[in-house]
């Protein structure tokens, strides 16, 4: 099958550019808790579509990113990034074969992994943040998930 | 923060990536600035008469206050036995304004300024405004640093309350309106009102600069004390914040415990983090004698 599809890099970074911006946005606290973490789901997006394109190294690296911006223990998003996003481009195949509210269900599980990375890297630096808040925005991730591919497929050139 | 403490390089890193990532900051909150200056530019005259006027009185009531001050400093420097007045103890200020707040992710308390390393600032450097006190700088970066305030959870600030000077600690409850005291005996002497002033104690602020003021003191037989304040500065919507720097050699200026000996300055100091749970004096206390149940008289039942 011929690929028609241009998985440039420049495409990548724009998407995540926008996705960097989107999650740290300054927004009023009770919207701000129900944001879902629109880099992740872009890093996810294109570990499942275009592994070779983006994949660990594009984990890290926008891991890497979020840890700068929020402030948060350097390597801590890029370590929770990378792993789901080797589980993401080793199974892409799967995944990338599933409906659209099966992958929403999958990312579901990828979030909540996401966050209970983080979580336990919170307790063992010493800083435990047990407010059961910082969950929501696995659920409205995987929400948004079907909006957020047609918008990256769009992007990427396919219908 | 273990890993970012472990090593030199990771520190010296992160300088640089937050460098880095500081005109995407200046960017992502660039909508904001810019709905605020158009708020700003659009102030109705009649608004900007009654905001003058109310500054102007300001202005009176401050001179007033300072003239008075001026001589009781005097007074104080000769009741002292020192020749002159003191140095002024905040050598001088710098003006910063928040870039971001988004920080306040969950319970963190935390701010993004716009002034940094190329600006004198340093890390553990006390951060007020024009109320009582803010909070401290933890991570400095070229142009920005980062704030954490004083009521996020992680911040422990050395008290002393102003009416008794017993010292204790005011730790941060993650609330933006609350400070929890809970390093205070049950029979300590406290009432709600009063207000806590920087003990100078840890290292990173000076003595005598208020911080809060107990809003409300909680007595129960079955758990301890639970004293609540309320910060003096205001926290929320917060734009502009002052930077202050301390001239080490006034009496007042933060101490500073090196080999056993108490000097001052505190450029190298970083900040206090609370102390660790088993080092309280609470439950040993309370293992020995148990505590008496408070004594409740019937008045002061009636109007809880």
């Amino acid at each position: 099958m011929i690929d028609r599809t241009q998985d440039s890099m420049g495409r990548v970074l724009l998407t995540v550019v926008v996705a960097l911006v989107l999650s740290v946005l300054p927004l009023p606290p009770w919207l701000s808790a129900v944001r879902p973490a629109f880099l992740v789901i872009t890093v996810l997006y294109w570990s499942i579509t275009a592994p070779r394109v983006g994949g660990i190294g594009l984990g890290f690296f926008c891991g890497l990113a979020l840890d700068v911006f929020r402030g948060a223990v350097l390597g801590q998003n890029a370590l929770a990034l990378t792993a789901i996003t080797y589980v993401a481009v080793r199974e892409h195949q799967k995944i990338r074969l599933k409906p659209s509210f099966q992958q929403a269900l999958i990312m579901l599980g990828a979030l909540v992994a996401y966050e209970f990375i983080l979580f336990a890297i919170d307790g063992w630096t010493g800083h435990p943040m047990t407010s059961p808040l910082r969950w929501i925005h696995a659920l409205t991730g995987a929400l948004i998930w079907p909006l957020a591919t047609a918008v990256l497929d769009r992007v990427r050139g396919t219908r | 923060m273990a890993l970012d403490r472990r090593g030199g390089w990771i520190v010296h890193a992160r300088y640089y990536l937050s460098a880095a990532a500081y005109p995407l900051q200046l960017a992502v909150s660039s909508p904001a600035q810019a709905w605020r200056w158009t708020q700003d530019s659009l102030t109705a005259r009649e608004t900007l008469q009654t905001q003058n006027a109310a500054l102007r009185q300001r202005d009176r009531e401050l001179s007033l206050k300072l003239m008075r001050l001026d001589a009781l400093e005097r007074e104080n420097a000769e009741l002292r036995g020192l020749r002159g007045a003191l140095p002024a103890l905040a050598d001088h200020w710098m003006a910063a304004e928040v870039v971001l707040d988004a920080e306040l992710k969950g319970a963190r308390q935390h701010l993004l300024i716009n002034r940094g390393a190329l600006n004198g600032v340093f890390k553990g450097q006390a951060v007020m405004d024009n109320f009582g006190l803010l909070g401290q700088t933890t991570r400095v970066s070229p142009w920005s640093s980062e704030v954490i305030l004083i009521t996020d959870p992680e911040h422990a600030v050395p008290v002393e309350i102003d009416r008794t000077g017993v010292h204790t600690i005011a730790v941060g409850t993650g609330d933006p309106d609350s400070l929890s005291l809970p390093y205070l005996p049950a029979n300590a002497d406290v009432k709600a009102g009063d207000l806590l002033l920087t003990s100078g104690l840890g290292g990173v602020f000076p003595q005598g600069y208020p911080v809060a003021r107990i809003a409300e003191i909680r007595h129960d037989a079955t758990q301890p004390t639970q004293i609540r304040a309320t910060p003096l500065a205001h926290l929320e919507a917060l734009h502009e914040v002052t930077l202050v720097w301390f001239q080490d050699s006034h009496p007042a200026a933060p101490t500073h415990q090196k080999d056993g000996v108490t000097t001052t300055g505190n450029a190298s100091l970083q900040r206090q983090p609370a102390p660790a749970l088993d080092l309280l004096p609470v439950p040993a206390f309370k293992r020995l004698t148990p505590a008496p149940p408070v004594p409740t008289n019937p008045a002061h039942r009636d109007d809880q």
